[in-house]
C-alpha cells in the first residue's frame, strides 16, 4: 500500500517533466516536433492513445504482480 | 452485498465495454471531424483525453456512494469498493493529465499560436492548477488511509474524507477554472454536454467512447475489489 502511494508521488513530477520537455521541443522545432505536426497533427492523437495504453498496461502489470504475491502467500 | 457481487461476475458489460472501445478507436480515427484550424486532427483527442476525465468523475462518484454506504452499514466490503474505485479514478486522472500535456504541447504551445509566449503562460492555466488540486486531494485520501493501522477507524475516517474530497472535486475542476480566463475549451456553458458545442459527427463517437472507457475502468476496478475481498476473507 505504501509503495503504491510512493509511486504516485514519483509519477507527478515525471508528468510535469514530460510536459516541459514537450514544450521545449516546440521552441527548437526538433525532428519529433516536425513529425508530430505533419498530416494535420494526427500523430498527437496517436501519442495520446499510446500514453493511455501504456498507462493502463503498467497499471495492469502492477496488479498482476500483486495478485501473484497474494497467491504465493 | 450479493447484488454488488453479481455485476462483478457478469461478462456482458465487459464485452460491451470492449466493443464500444473498438468502435471508439476505429470511428475515432476514421470518422469525419469538423476542420478547426487551431486543432486540425488533434480534435480527435476528445475521444481519449476528455473521456479519461469523464470516466474519472464517474468512478469518483461510485467511490463516494460506496463511502456513504459504508457509513450507513459499517460493512467493511463497501470500504474496499470505495477505495478501489478511488484509486482507479486517480489513475485515469493521471492519464488525463499526461494526455492533456501532450495535446497542449502541440496546440496552445504552438509557436504559431499568438496566445503562447512561454511555458510559464501555460503553467498559469487555471484548468491545470484546478485538476492538480483535485488529484492532490485524492492522493491525500490514499496517504490518510494508509497511515491508519486500525481497520475500522481507517474505513470510517477515509469514508468521511472521501465525501470532503468529492465536495472539492467539482469546484476545483469545473467551477473555479471557469471563473478565470483560460485557454481550455468549455469556458461558457457545459463543455461536451452541450449539444450545440460538439458537432453531431463527433457526438456519435464521443458518448459511446465515454461509456466504453468507463466500463473498462470499472472492469479493472472490479478485479481489484475481488483481490481486496479475497485478502479480507483470508485475514478473518
Amino acid at each position: 500500500m505504501k509503495k503504491f502511494t510512493r509511486t504516485f508521488f514519483f509519477v507527478i513530477p515525471l508528468l510535469l517533466c514530460i510536459g516541459q520537455l514537450a514544450a521545449q521541443g516546440v521552441k527548437n522545432e526538433s525532428a519529433i516536433g516536425e513529425t508530430m505536426r505533419s498530416s494535420g497533427r494526427i500523430y498527437v492523437v496517436i501519442a495520446v492513445m499510446l500514453t493511455i495504453l501504456a498507462g493502463l498496461v503498467i497499471y495492469l502489470v502492477r496488479l498482476d504482480r500483486r495478485m501473484t504475491k497474494l497467491e504465493k502467500e | 452485498m450479493s447484488k454488488t457481487k453479481n455485476y462483478m461476475y457478469k461478462s456482458w458489460w465487459k464485452i460491451l465495454g470492449v466493443v464500444l472501445l473498438v468502435y471508439t478507436f476505429v470511428a475515432g480515427l476514421l470518422g469525419k471531424v469538423p476542420n478547426l484550424p487551431a486543432l486540425e486532427e488533434t480534435v480527435r483527442n476528445l475521444y481519449f483525453h476528455v473521456c479519461m476525465w469523464f470516466a474519472m468523475m464517474i468512478l469518483f462518484t461510485i467511490s463516494v456512494i460506496n463511502g456513504i454506504k459504508y457509513l450507513r452499514t459499517f460493512d467493511i466490503r463497501y470500504d474496499i469498493i470505495s477505495r478501489q474505485y478511488a484509486t482507479t479514478g486517480i489513475v485515469l486522472g493521471l492519464l488525463g493529465y499526461a494526455t492533456g500535456a501532450i495535446w497542449m504541447s502541440y496546440t496552445w504551445a504552438d509557436p504559431n499560436n499568438p496566445a503562447f509566449q512561454s511555458f510559464g503562460a501555460l503553467a498559469r492555466e487555471p484548468k491545470l492548477i484546478g485538476t492538480a488540486i483535485a488529484l492532490l486531494i485524492y492522493f491525500a485520501y490514499l496517504v490518510l488511509r494508509d497511515s491508519i493501522a486500525d481497520m475500522d477507524k481507517r474505513a470510517r475516517i477515509s469514508a468521511v474524507y472521501n465525501i470532503f474530497a468529492y465536495a472539492m472535486l467539482f469546484p476545483s475542476i469545473w467551477i473555479v477554472p471557469r471563473l478565470l480566463p483560460s485557454l481550455h475549451p468549455g469556458q461558457e456553458g457545459n463543455p461536451a454536454m452541450n449539444f450545440k458545442d460538439i458537432d453531431a459527427s463527433m457526438r456519435i463517437v464521443f458518448y459511446p467512447a465515454v461509456i466504453g472507457w468507463t466500463l473498462l475502468a470499472v472492469w479493472i476496478t472490479t478485479i481489484k475489489i475481488r483481490i481486496g475481498l479475497l485478502k479480507e476473507k483470508k485475514w478473518q
